[in-house]
């Protein structure tokens, strides 16, 4: 008998297939990492591994691995491949490929010989899963140090096996020869495999992102693999039907839950009439706990049925728990703050306001908008012998792992989470509730319980990106130089969630948890390098009257407050340019060619790098907005927005045509400059820019929750719309630029690239819709409606 | 509960299950398949979708009673060990972000492409445009289904080839 839960067969053969030619099984049988990692207790017992009763009552199965040891990170086979343990988490942006490309490199080990493993909680070092595009910008150093690292260890030990120098020794594709005799060879494989490196790494402050040895990484000029574009491994098994995703796990014994939301937000549980669900085959149990309640059958298609046939008696609170979406921003306006940012202030805005030769003042709105996965989140937890083991696409999986550790009151290295491809994770999503839910009502029944929630509980009640409104002023001079910037923005965001935390997921709000400081919420301000002399900046933040247990929660959604930000302070340029009569690309260029005093990163030549690249690329022609409508029933236009993102700098340019008639607006080409420092994988990254403008594009055009006063009404894809592939432009251009003033330096840094591409679009598009219409759209989403009415009230 | 005979991917298997229960629930859960995904159940997003008679069905709102014919799925387009030319084009294009939709995509594109093997722009996107991606790979998808009409265009006039020679 074996302790513990084994992975499933169906897990097992991911990552078998992921490996080359050693199994998991056996390379946990072999590795060092065995002993490294597993000292209480071995992942996956074999036959003979039986858990020493010491060892459980020292602690639990799953110790976290130790980010100090260079095992943790790397293993080297007897076949001379290699396997990288990372405890990052891959949305499907081909980060894992190239993680790969980076090891290799600075391994010196062939691309195709290595395999990568990422984000399970007890074999894979603590990265903190994704999130804040940082794969490749923080969490790709310690990866490019330890793989360094281990190249030079090897070759420390060929020196010693052939009795010769590290300097007359020659390393290739994995293969270390001395120089002078080349008959004398030793493969990776043969110096290492089946045994540890047994090399400690240090990390200043205990921060696994200083992971280094005593190596120092290559020159970006010695890179092979980073810069080419391998084709990302998680492709084929996803076209072909092969890929087990956590949606696909089973375990024998399993059962399948499904919640029964509040029909209201802040309704309370009253009763539930067990006996109308008694006619349900195989109902194992009605689950409720202070306002949270759930149905769990033997089949799916039963826990399905039993949770719309349960009737449960509901209190509806007293009070409405949050104004309309047609009266929200109203109420955002008049509302008192509940947080406020020091204001960022450079110059005296309110004399530049006051002597300026012209002022032009705005507002802009920008509602909730969902994550809305493409599948509704689930997960699936093992309860088995005193352990816990979810099964999860949640892109936080140690967090999760902490956060159901310490939800369920169980010691943190007896629950782990296996992290599994799942429906994209821009953020913080229901992902991390169905984690909890599972997990607790797997304890509850005894059993391995499935959790999926159903689409119009996932796009009703999954956490919301806040909604935000903007009040600009801006001062132009008799030269129609842009002198003073008055930004205000307030976000809808108290009691924004944090990741996996057991007293605010929605199990926890729903049983009551409460905890004494909601998370004060965060506005933001604009991110740009234009030399404004004068500008006052205000982030603030509103609450709405329910914050617990609300379907408008906030979460972080892919870039949590620049989208929003960068809409509203993108058009205010854009209108500036246009108050002053000047081409919207050169009133940027001047603005960016002015000079400001920070300049970390050469931001500010890499930005007029990024406008210049862009508008060449798409032939702009200079002259100001907008255009003169023509006659016909389609109008065009084209506009552009600057930002940056970190240290990513970016633009896009928007070609629109929109309709006079309907009010429809296409969006038929996008360009797109965007330097992200070094780039590992350019087609890789293409696509990942052109997925984050393409879902900035439906935030442009289609999306926003609405609700009345006590419910979400935007529940599936007809209430909720979005893009779809009749909105697809007919042409993108997507430029990779390198605008550092020293291009081809050595230490070339490689930045994020998952979110930065969402920021400028919505305002690329808005101002497209200007050049092409004269009609300043303030409020997102740009529904035909909207437009057509615009239009008419403009009597275009 | 009943009997329920139902052939997939060129099997035959017979079920004690509820004839009104939705298709994929039975594919995914009692076939083992994991080709047709769950996207919303209400049949508007099309990561469920099979191809039933040539035509590409939502799985989730199709009662396995009304099942008559053969049921393909994902993993029943490749022939002989060969992925089917769409998803090669799929590969080729690097179309998928996080790929949970594009069961959806791929098994609605072949469907487009067994009856218009050359579609035009306009074709494609009114075909494909119930089936919905969160990741926005549309542009994608659309650069995939012309390679893929163009592998097969390729592939009938090799064919024809043959059949002279």
């Amino acid at each position: 008998m074996t302790a513990f839960t084994n992975i499933p067969k169906q897990v097992e053969e991911v990552l078998e297939k992921w490996n080359v030619t050693t199994s998991r099984r056996s390379f946990l049988k072999s590795s060092g990492l065995l002993v490294v990692s597993f000292t209480a207790a071995p992942l996956i017992p074999t036959a003979s591994a039986q858990v020493p009763a010491t060892a459980q009552a020292a602690g639990g199965p799953y110790p976290d691995p130790d980010f100090h040891q260079l095992d943790s990170w790397i293993v080297i086979h007897e076949d001379n491949t290699a396997t990288f343990y990372v405890g990052k988490t891959d949305l499907g942006q081909g980060t894992g490929t190239s993680f790969r490309q980076m090891m290799s490199d600075e391994l010196d080990i062939p691309f195709d010989k290595t395999t990568c493993i990422m984000g399970t909680t007890n074999l894979t070092v603590d990265q903190g899963g994704s999130g804040g595009s940082d794969a490749i910008q923080v969490d790709g150093w310690p990866m490019r140090r330890v793989a360094a690292e281990a190249r030079r260890v090897l070759l420390d030990m060929a020196s010693k096996r052939f009795g010769v120098p590290v300097d007359d020794l020659v390393v290739n594709d994995g293969v270390i020869t001395v120089k002078a005799d080349p008959t004398k060879k030793v493969t990776y494989g043969e110096l290492i495999g089946s045994k540890k490196f047994n090399v400690t790494l240090t990390a200043a402050n205990n921060n696994i992102d200083n992971t280094t040895g005593v190596a120092k990484v290559k020159p970006v000029q010695q890179l092979k693999m980073v810069g080419k574009s391998p084709q990302r491994y998680d492709i084929p098994p996803k076209v072909d039907g092969s890929l087990t995703w956590a949606v696909d796990v089973k375990l024998p014994g399993m059962v399948h839950a499904r919640n029964v939301k509040p029909p209201v937000a802040g309704a309370k549980l009253v009763s539930i009439d067990e006996s109308s669900v008694r006619n349900i085959p195989g109902l194992v149990k009605v689950v409720s706990k202070g306002n949270y309640v759930a149905v769990v059958c033997e089949r799916e298609e039963h826990a399905i049925q039993a949770a719309r046939q349960l009737k449960v008696n509901w209190e509806k609170p007293s009070t409405a728990a949050f104004p309309t979406s047609d009266d929200l921003f109203k109420f955002m306006r008049n509302a008192t703050p509940t947080s406020k940012r020091q204001p960022n202030v450079v110059g005296n805005p309110d004399a530049a306001l006051a002597n300026a030769a012209k002022v032009v003042e705005a507002e802009y709105e920008m509602p909730f908008q969902g994550h809305t996965a493409i599948s509704p989140a689930h997960a699936l937890a093992d309860p088995s012998n005193g352990q816990m083991t979810i099964y999860s696409n949640d892109m936080k999986s140690y967090g999760l792992r902490n956060g159901v550790a310490q939800f369920l009151e169980m010691p943190r290295d007896r629950v782990r989470v296996v992290w599994m491809d799942g429906p994209q994770a821009y953020g913080r999503t229901a992902a991390d509730d169905a984690g909890f839910e599972a997990a607790f009502l797997a304890k509850e029944i005894g059993r391995p319980v499935r959790v999926q929630w159903m689409r119009k509980e996932e796009t009703a009640w999954d956490t919301k990106g806040p909604a935000f409104t903007f009040k600009v002023r801006g001062a132009l001079d008799a030269q129609g130089n842009l002198v003073a910037l008055d930004f205000n923005a307030r976000a809808a965001d108290y009691n924004h969630l944090g990741y996996n935390e057991a007293d605010t997921v929605l199990i926890a709000q729903l049983m009551g948890r409460r905890r004494s400081m909601p998370a004060p919420g965060n506005a933001d301000i604009p991110s740009d390098m234009y030399a404004i002399p004068n500008r006052r900046m205000i982030a603030e933040v509103v609450s709405l009257p329910m914050i617990w247990e609300t379907p408008l929660r906030t979460g972080n959604l892919r870039d949590p407050n620049g989208p929003q930000v960068t809409f509203a302070a993108e058009s205010f340029i854009d209108e500036m340019a246009a108050a002053a009569e000047a081409d919207p690309v050169q009133f940027r260029l001047k603005l960016l060619s002015a000079g400001t005093t920070d300049d970390s990163g050469f931001r500010r030549a890499r930005s007029l790098a990024v406008v210049k690249t862009a508008a060449e690329t798409f032939g702009w022609d200079t002259r100001p907005s907008p255009k003169r409508p023509g006659n016909g029933n389609i109008l065009t236009g084209r506009g552009v927005a600057y930002t940056y993102r970190g240290q990513t700098v970016l633009t896009v340019i928007a070609e629109v045509e929109v309709n006079r008639k309907t009010g429809h607006v296409w969006v038929k080409r996008l360009v797109c400059a965007h330097d992200c420092g070094l780039v590992i994988n350019p087609e890789a990254l293409r696509r990942s820019i052109e997925g984050g403008m393409l879902h900035s594009l439906s935030r442009a055009l289609y999306e926003e929750v609405k609700f009345d006063s006590e419910k979400v009404t935007s529940e599936d894809w007809i209430t909720h719309p979005t893009l779809t592939h009749l909105d697809a432009p007919a042409k993108i251009d997507l430029l990779l630029v390198n605008g550092d003033p020293n291009p081809n330096r050595p230490d070339l840094p490689h930045y994020g690239a998952g979110e930065a591409s969402l920021k400028p679009t919505i305002a690329a598009v808005a101002n497209a819709i200007y050049d092409a219409t004269g009609v300043r759209l303030r409020r997102v989403p740009f529904r035909d409606a909207r437009v057509l009415e615009a239009l008419k009230a403009a009597g275009v | 509960m009943s009997n329920v005979t139902l052939k997939v991917n060129g099997k035959a298997h017979t079920l004690d299950i509820d004839p009104s229960t939705p298709l994929l629930y039975i594919l995914r859960n009692d076939l083992e398949l994991r080709g047709p995904r769950f996207g919303c159940g209400l049949g508007q997003c099309g990561a469920c979708t099979v191809i039933i008679n040539g035509v590409a069905t939502r799985s989730c709102i199709t009662p396995v009673s009304t099942v008559k014919s053969e049921v393909i799925t994902l993993e029943g387009i490749a022939k002989n060990g060969k992925l089917h030319p769409v998803q090669q084009a799929w590969i080729d294009e690097q179309v998928p972000q996080c790929g949970f939709c594009q069961n959806g995509q791929i098994m609605t594109a072949k469907a487009l492409l067994d009856k218009n093997s050359n579609p035009t722009d306009t074709q494609i996107r009114e075909a494909m445009a119930k089936t919905l991606c969160r990741c926005m790979t549309y542009y994608r998808v659309q650069l995939a289904i012309k390679r893929a009409a163009k592998a097969i265009a390729s592939l009938g006039s090799n064919r024809s080839k043959e059949v002279v020679a």
